[in-house]
């Protein structure tokens, strides 16, 4: 039996005003005003997306750019075809799952405590945003630098471990490093979102379910939790679609060495480095196609409505 | 008692978590530079290994570094300042007019907002070599326009949806011409609103690093992320490690000068925007 947080019912579509000259107008307003907005979103993600669609159609490289031959699906056939492709698949979504996962616990129990505090508001919400505003790349180097046997401090912290040991010299390890980067820049954005979704649990209902003698584990699994789940999903949906894109630590941390590489870093290498532009747009399209199936999944499984969630009926 | 412990606890552990790695990269900045090429480990640099400011003169002696900061800054400015008036003028419209195509506007910057920045760095490095943008300002400025109008739109139009909009004509009632109820009503009311879009807007283009690292290949557009991560690039486990801390430093300084003047507006936007469940 759960509790669902109210939604407004405001239902202003349902009353279809009547075409009067001065809605015509009001409507040519509204349409101006937001068209540079759309256009500008269009130029940049859907004519490029387009004209991606089209290149991978060709066998295309910047090498050799006279050589550009027509050969349909070949290069999705190639990509698909390529254990390459699968292992970094496999790889971001672990990133992907695992980051989350804590990303959420860590979150949701900071959350917790900034609700709950009543003293040095100030300085723990001003310490949450140093985090989320650091750039990510500096965030990889300090973690990378951390993690260094040869200049970091994470070895003689950690008890039991070598002094030389090498977190980049396997996959596990330099997995691990690269997650602690990820988790520790965007726990904080986490937390902030369900704080947001904490505030608005109310409190009579939490002291109702104390008072009729919930412990505290019920209190939460029974009556926080279920209310807040339209912010937990809306937080996990975007750190999910985030998170499986991840690129920047990757490409500061280990360089793609090792099997850390992801999906995002395949991509970029063959286009950017490589050059390959056929195979490149291939596989830009499978990425974003892959980010399309699981921003569908997430929504499904979860059933979660991003039109309730912003009041956007 | 019991529960004040733990929050005491609580807050220590928020605090360590996100001011240690911080505390971290400052400490290498100050090792000085021979000590990282023999190895020097530990949180703090060792007796007779420090560095003084050493590093910090040395970067900022370097000419490239001092580039990217300006490009850096320049760019991200003017992506945001075009930005946030884009996406004012939409948000106004989406949360004061009925017009058809608002539902559209909504979903396409949701679906942005999750687009794969990398799928579009292919086509567009080629779009912008065969129109000139690459390596240019306007080639960095354009792309983080894009990526940067679903946050603001979304951010304004919540904080909109919030103003008291019959004030304005409430000041007309009262005898005032359009201009000034528009001037001393509404700008007041929704300029918080503005300035946190604008804010978050800038972190997202001083933060980015795909179309940093793709579409720039000098130093005549090359932001400060992509700059640090080629800021010697051979041995890509054995790098400058106390120098690229001490160009870290000064590249977050323009960041926490913003968190602590502003923390209060920026906590507001971010959850205003994302989350009203």
């Amino acid at each position: 039996m759960t509790t669902q947080t109210e939604t407004p019912v405001k239902d202003r579509r349902a009353a279809k005003p009547v075409e009067s000259d001065r809605s015509k107008a009001e409507a040519r307003l509204g349409q101006k005003l937001v068209a540079p907005a759309i256009i500008l979103m269009l130029v940049v993600t859907a004519f490029p997306m387009l004209r991606a669609l089209y290149l991978s159609l060709f066998n295309y490289s910047l090498t050799a750019p006279d050589d550009r031959e027509f050969i349909w699906f070949g290069n999705y056939a190639v990509a698909l075809t390529d254990p390459l492709l699968w292992k970094t698949t496999g790889i971001t979504v672990l990133y992907m799952v695992v980051t989350v996962a804590f990303e959420l616990v860590i979150g949701f129990a900071f959350a917790m405590v900034m609700h709950r505090v009543i003293f040095a508001r100030g300085i723990i919400r001003t310490s949450i945003l140093v985090p989320y505003g650091i750039i990510t790349v500096v965030s990889g180097f300090a973690w990378q630098f951390a993690f260094s046997y040869q200049n970091g401090f994470v070895n003689s912290w950690i008890p039991g471990l070598a002094a030389d040991f090498n977190w980049f010299g396997e996959t596990t390890p330099a997995v691990i490093a690269i997650m602690v980067s990820e988790i520790w820049k965007t726990t904080p954005f986490m937390s902030l979102l369900l704080l947001a979704g904490l505030a608005q649990v109310s409190e009579d209902m939490i002291e109702a379910a104390k008072v009729d003698g919930a412990t505290w584990t019920q209190r939460l699994t029974r009556v926080i939790l279920p209310n807040m789940r339209a912010a937990i999903m809306v937080a996990v949906l975007f750190r999910a679609l985030d998170a499986y894109r991840i690129f920047d630590n990757i490409f500061v941390m280990t360089a793609g060495a090792q099997n850390t590489e992801s999906i995002s870093f395949l991509t970029y290498r063959q286009t950017i480095e490589q050059f390959q532009i056929g195979i490149g747009s291939a596989l830009s399209v499978l990425l974003f196609l892959s980010v399309l199936v699981i921003a569908f999944l997430i929504v499904k499984i979860f059933r979660v409505d991003l039109a309730d969630a912003r009041q956007e009926k | 008692m019991k529960q004040k412990i733990g929050m005491v606890v609580g807050v220590a552990l928020i605090l360590a978590w996100c001011l240690l790695p911080v505390a971290w990269i400052i400490s290498l900045s100050f090792k000085s530079q021979t000590a990282i090429t023999n190895g020097s480990p530990g949180f703090f640099p060792a007796d007779g290994a420090g560095a003084g400011w050493q590093n910090y003169q040395d970067v900022w002696d370097n000419e490239q570094f001092r580039r990217a900061i300006f490009n850096s800054i320049g760019i991200s400015l003017i992506a945001t300042a075009l930005s946030v008036i884009i996406a004012t003028l939409a948000a106004y419209a989406i949360a004061r007019l009925e017009f058809r195509g608002k539902k559209l506007v909504l979903t396409m910057a949701l679906v942005i907002a999750m687009f794969p920045v990398v799928s579009l760095v292919g086509p567009l490095f080629d779009m912008w070599r065969a129109i000139g943008l690459y390596d240019t300002w306007p080639g960095l400025i354009i792309p983080y326009m894009s990526f940067t109008l679903p946050l603001a739109i979304w951010t304004l139009s919540a904080f909109f949806r919030e103003i008291p909009w019959e004030m304005e004509q409430a000041a007309q009632v009262d005898g005032a011409t359009s201009w000034q109820a528009f001037r001393r009503v509404i700008v007041p009311l929704a300029a918080p609103g503005v300035f946190t879009a604008a804010i978050l807007t800038f972190f997202f283009a001083w933060n980015d690093f795909v179309f940093g690292i793709s579409l720039t290949s000098t130093e005549a557009a090359r932001p400060i992320p992509a700059s640090l991560s080629f800021f010697v690039g051979a041995d890509p486990f054995n790098r400058p490690a106390s120098l690229l801390a001490a160009g870290a430093v000064i590249s977050t300084i323009p960041i926490i000068v913003i968190i602590l003047i502003f923390q209060r507006k920026i906590v507001a936007g971010l959850t205003s925007g994302a989350v009203k469940g």
